[in-house]
């Protein structure tokens, strides 16, 4: 084995780092979505990562779908999912207030997650990589194909979501309500089918991330908890209801963990992310990309 | 009305029981207490089920000196307290003559001390070396033993294997759980007693996705093998990490955690090379025919997996070890809760187990060294022994 320079360690630290960060952005993205609508966070996003995995696991190993045929089939069953959480548990619920909403959206993941486990059981599951195992070398660093297919699959959703903002008509009516709902209603838009809407895009978007991390990490019933929780940590980074800020909050959350993990100890890796999520907040309460006139309109 | 049918069905449930107690009394009653449910029924299922496999087994074969073997199992879900009830039930109201179990740890620990408040012999199928040990008085535990190996062992298995190749220079890597942390603890501590130097120590958390940027820090140490200590699908991840970053050349080797088929074939292809250490229950097949467990082994491996259909988990091996156990005390002196703790602790000598061969002392209530387990390699997808 030839030795590792340390320029080719910092390499491999960002390569690593970024990697991690655009499924940390992917999980954010999804959070965005969802409270730039409705003003909740859904605490079940994780749990959509989680479906995407296992489902596609079921699809694709289990019951022998081609690739190409068991991608979008996942993306479609997840959505579906986020549509049942929205009709079942969201909906229904009369007079919301932001705090009952984010409480139903707990209750969920962990009715998501009993469900996953009786289907699944507990045993972690692994899907083959999209194109391969054989790693490509980068200046003395390592890149799995399946890395490039993680940041491929940010940058499309990045191109699709700001395609379907910016120019059409049902985007821009959900931006209507997340400005403001009651204007948005007195205009003729349906904000209840707009907040269905929020549920299954984001829904979609949580089950790309798990779709195209399962051949990295694994995929198993309860892992979607910590996917959240890093997720949320990097739009609070980046600035509640952003879109830049949730990708640039991911990234920075990855590669300070990677370089954390890796330069200074690995043991502390969370807490460097924490730290800086900190500083961040003190300095800039409304996050990186935030903005604080915005912020005192919400109710949360 | 209500009131009256209350008490009429009350006084009909005296009366059954008042009938089936003597039909019980010709009967041994073995207590036993298993993660059966919750997080940690990977250990308690193939627990319970091995314990009433044996227990059938044994009745089958026409019981214990003439009585029939009654085994009573309650779910302990992994919680200190409903495994604390349950031992107290056992003991007061099941009036068992033995009590096997808890599955983990932390609920052996919740229940060690009624085994002493009752008197009654405690057979643990949990890991920590403090189930029997004392660590303020200094002594083992007088009313509990203890059936699986210990990290140490583990760690002393590894360390020795390391030794006789040569090797002194090594990177630890463990997760930040408590199966972790405890293997990381003893990693840690015989380090120096076997002349090892460990050069980097390196954490993660149980739901990491990658474990690229700590073994990148690893390969720029060049360490001369690697040691990791974690359960779950990280040990697998770590594994792929490992092979895609072209470390192979450093010898990789897993805690005894890592003995399941299963993470071979998760790993696709990176789990080539790796070095474990297992008990023996858990290669029963590649055992060659002159080792003394290779019949036990092949025996409980055959009759489990036709019973239950389904592959044998290794965790059974520590209730089936209890369990035989306890029936060669109550064959010896019957259901006699001091006679049958003195017998386990100076009687057992040479018992073959699906973990090892035991040898109780006074000193010694877990009975096991570090030659219960074997250094087994993975070989083409499947274990093989290591030279």
């Amino acid at each position: 084995m030839e030795k590792i320079t340390f320029a080719s360690q910092l390499m491999q630290y960002l390569i690593t780092g970024l990697t991690v960060g655009s499924i940390y952005a992917m999980v954010a993205i999804g959070f965005n979505i969802i409270y730039n609508v409705t003003e909740i966070i859904n605490f079940a996003q994780g749990e959509f990562v989680m479906l995407g995995g296992l489902i596609m696991v079921f699809l694709h190993v289990a019951a022998g779908l081609p690739l190409l045929a068991a991608f979008p089939l996942t993306i479609i069953l997840v959505t579906l999912a986020g549509m049942l959480l929205d009709r079942l548990a969201i909906s229904p619920i009369r007079q919301p207030s932001v705090l009952t909403l984010i409480i139903a959206t707990i209750g969920a993941s962990i009715i998501i997650k009993g469900i996953a486990m009786f289907i699944w059981g507990k045993d972690p599951f692994d899907l083959p990589a999209f194109s391969g195992r054989n790693p490509i070398h980068l200046m003395g660093a390592v890149i799995q194909p399946q890395y490039l297919w993680v940041g491929g699959f940010l940058i499309i959703i990045v191109i699709l979501l700001t395609f379907f903002f910016e120019k059409t008509i049902i985007g821009k009516a959900m931006s209507a309500c997340a400005e403001n709902p009651d204007a948005a209603s007195l205009v003729g838009i349906n904000v209840k089918h707009m907040i269905l809407l929020s549920f299954s895009l984001s829904a979609a978007i949580g089950a790309v991330a798990g779709i195209t991390i399962t051949p990295i990490s694994l995929m198993e019933y309860d892992r979607g908890a910590m996917l959240a929780i890093k997720g949320f940590g990097a739009v609070v980074l980046g600035g509640l209801g952003s879109f830049p800020g949730a990708i640039l909050g991911g990234l920075i959350l990855g590669t300070i963990e990677s370089f954390g993990a890796g330069l200074i100890h690995s043991g502390y890796k969370d807490a460097f992310a924490l730290i800086v999520l900190l500083a961040v907040l003190f300095i800039r309460p409304s996050g990186l990309l935030g903005s604080v006139e915005v912020s005192k309109f919400k109710r949360f | 009305m209500s009131k009256k049918i209350t008490v009429l069905v009350l006084v009909c449930l005296f009366g059954i029981g008042v009938v089936i107690t003597p039909a019980l009394a010709d009967s041994y009653k073995i207590g036993a207490v298993f993660a059966v449910t919750g997080r940690a029924s990977f250990l308690g299922d193939p627990e319970k089920k091995t314990a009433v496999m044996v227990a059938d087994q044994i009745n089958k074969a026409g019981g214990i000196g003439g009585k029939k073997l009654e085994l009573i199992v309650y779910d302990t879900e992994g919680d200190a307290t409903k495994a604390n009830l349950a031992v107290k039930k056992l003991i007061n109201q099941d009036k068992v003559c033995a009590v096997i179990g808890p599955s983990l740890s932390g609920t052996s620990m919740a229940v060690v001390p009624l085994a002493a408040q009752y008197k009654t012999p405690l057979i643990s199928v949990a890991a920590s070396y403090k189930i029997t040990w004392d660590d303020k008085a200094n002594k083992a535990r007088h009313w509990v033993f203890k059936t699986p190996q210990t990290d140490t062992m583990a760690v002393e298995a590894i360390y020795t294997h390391l030794k006789k190749r040569g090797i002194n220079k090594i990177a630890i890597m463990s997760v930040t759980s408590g199966f972790g942390k405890s293997g990381h603890g003893e990693l840690v501590r015989l380090a120096p007693q076997y002349g090892m130097n460990i050069v980097a120590d390196e954490f993660y958390g149980p739901k990491d996705t990658d474990m690229t940027a700590q073994l990148t820090k690893v390969k720029g140490l060049a360490p001369k093998a690697i040691v990791n200590w974690s359960i779950g699908p990280t040990q697998v991840v770590i594994l792929r990490n490992w092979k895609d970053l072209g470390m192979t050349s450093i010898p990789f080797y897993q805690s005894h955690g890592f003995g399941s088929r299963k993470n071979i074939e998760l790993a696709a292809g990176a789990a080539e090379g790796v070095y474990t250490p297992l008990g023996a229950i858990n290669v029963a097949e590649i055992l060659p025919t002159s080792h003394v467990q290779k019949n036990v082994t092949m025996q409980f491996f055959n009759d489990y997996s036709a019973r239950y259909k389904e592959p044998l988990s290794s965790f059974g091996g520590h209730s089936w070890d209890a369990m035989h156990m306890v029936i060669k005390a109550l064959r010896a002196v019957g259901c006699n809760r001091t006679a049958i703790r003195d017998f386990l602790e100076n009687n057992t000598a040479g018992f073959v187990g699906q973990h090892g061969v035991f040898n109780y002392s006074q000193k010694d209530h877990i009975g096991l060294d570090k030659d219960a387990f074997l250094m087994i390699v993975v070989k083409n997808g499947d274990w093989a022994l290591a030279q």
